[in-house]
């Protein structure tokens, strides 16, 4: 993982703009939050695989990185992202890690399933 | 009771003592057995390891983070593998059930994976996570599935399940521990378990955010315990 330069996300948001792709997104606080520290609550969501379309899409912030995206019927947002998998050159592989290195979030599109 | 003792109210006597052990991730294995394993593996034990999912879904990546959601699996199944092979487990299956779903999984699917592999090895052993207190739900709902299926034998068929458990209050419920595990002498093999899993062990939850010294590994990870699962 690298971390992320906002242009460079940009103009691989570009192209994926108006195309069916398959998002992976994820929030995590991990499932051990409680355990290790009683005044933090658990959660965590994820959907995989959502079939989506976005008619218009950016990067925002100065680090951590906010995306915003605009699909046919709504939006699809993530904060908190300080990374991406600048190896996988066919999918956005985005994700923020805290300061221990743990992913706290993950935002992927895909042209094909997860 | 020690280990031994255990051995001998385990129902199969014959050839090799062998030992099933379920857990639901990569590294499970490593903190809860992997010298009690390494242990009876030396003294002649066949050991299976069903891994019900890669770990898939794990929030550490690496320090810095060397792996994400989608190179994460690959690389916890590499880390699995160096794991097994440092305990000299024979036998690694990995399930391939979803990382923290389990507890939504189809239970005749989960029930009938784990049924189907009690009634091929005859385990005399299973070692799994106490349910209810194993605070990850994928712990509980494996240790669940494991004594719902178990509990499903005649008594006379069943094996002896030895449950690991760790939430805060377990103690207060369940007890203290009735089976200890002197490790000591295999401390270099849970290590290099724990160590396998590279993504995973930098974690300062897990190992601290220093390297410890023998004496503290002695006394952190020396001894492993269970609670010997009582079918009412």
């Amino acid at each position: 993982m690298q971390p992320i330069q906002p242009q460079h996300i940009q103009s691989r948001i570009n192209e994926l703009s108006g195309r069916e792709l398959y998002l992976h997104l994820e929030l995590t606080s991990g499932a051990y939050a409680n355990h290790l520290d009683s005044s933090r609550h658990s959660a965590s969501a994820f959907i995989s695989n959502a079939v989506i379309r976005y008619t218009q899409g950016s990067i925002s912030g100065t680090g951590p990185y906010r995306v915003g995206l605009k699909t046919e019927q709504g939006w699809i947002y993530a904060e908190g992202l300080t990374h991406i998998d600048e190896q996988d050159t066919q999918r956005l592989i985005l994700a923020g890690h805290d300061s221990m290195g743990k992913l706290v979030i993950a935002l992927q599109l895909s042209l094909e399933a997860f | 009771m020690n280990m031994d003792e255990v051995m001998n109210m385990s129902n199969n006597q014959a050839d090799a003592l062998r030992i099933l052990a379920v857990f639901p991730h990569p590294d499970d294995e490593s903190f809860v057995a992997a010298g009690t394993l390494a242990k009876y593996i030396a003294g002649g034990a066949q050991v299976t390891f069903a891994c019900l999912t890669l770990g898939e879904m794990g929030r550490n990546m690496g320090i810095p983070p060397f792996a994400n959601r989608v190179t994460l699996p690959g690389i916890r199944k590499r880390e699995l593998e160096d794991s097994c092979r440092a305990i000299g487990i024979q036998d690694l299956r990995m399930l391939g059930f979803h990382d923290k779903m389990i507890e939504f999984e189809d239970q005749e699917l989960l029930d009938g994976t784990i049924l189907d592999m009690l009634l091929e090895l005859k385990p005399s052993i299973v070692i799994t996570f106490y349910p209810g207190y194993s605070v990850h739900p994928d712990h509980d709902a494996t240790g669940a599935a494991v004594v719902r299926t178990i509990g499903r034998l005649p008594a006379e068929e069943r094996p002896v399940v030895l449950c690991s458990a760790f939430s805060s209050n377990h103690e207060q419920m369940i007890g203290k521990a009735d089976v200890t595990v002197d490790v000591t002498a295999f401390l270099s093999s849970k290590m290099a378990s724990i160590q396998s899993h590279r993504s995973q062990f930098q974690a300062a939850e897990l190992v601290g955010s220093r390297v410890l010294t023998d004496e503290e590994i002695r006394s952190r990870y020396g001894i492993e315990q269970f609670w010997t699962y009582r079918f009412s």
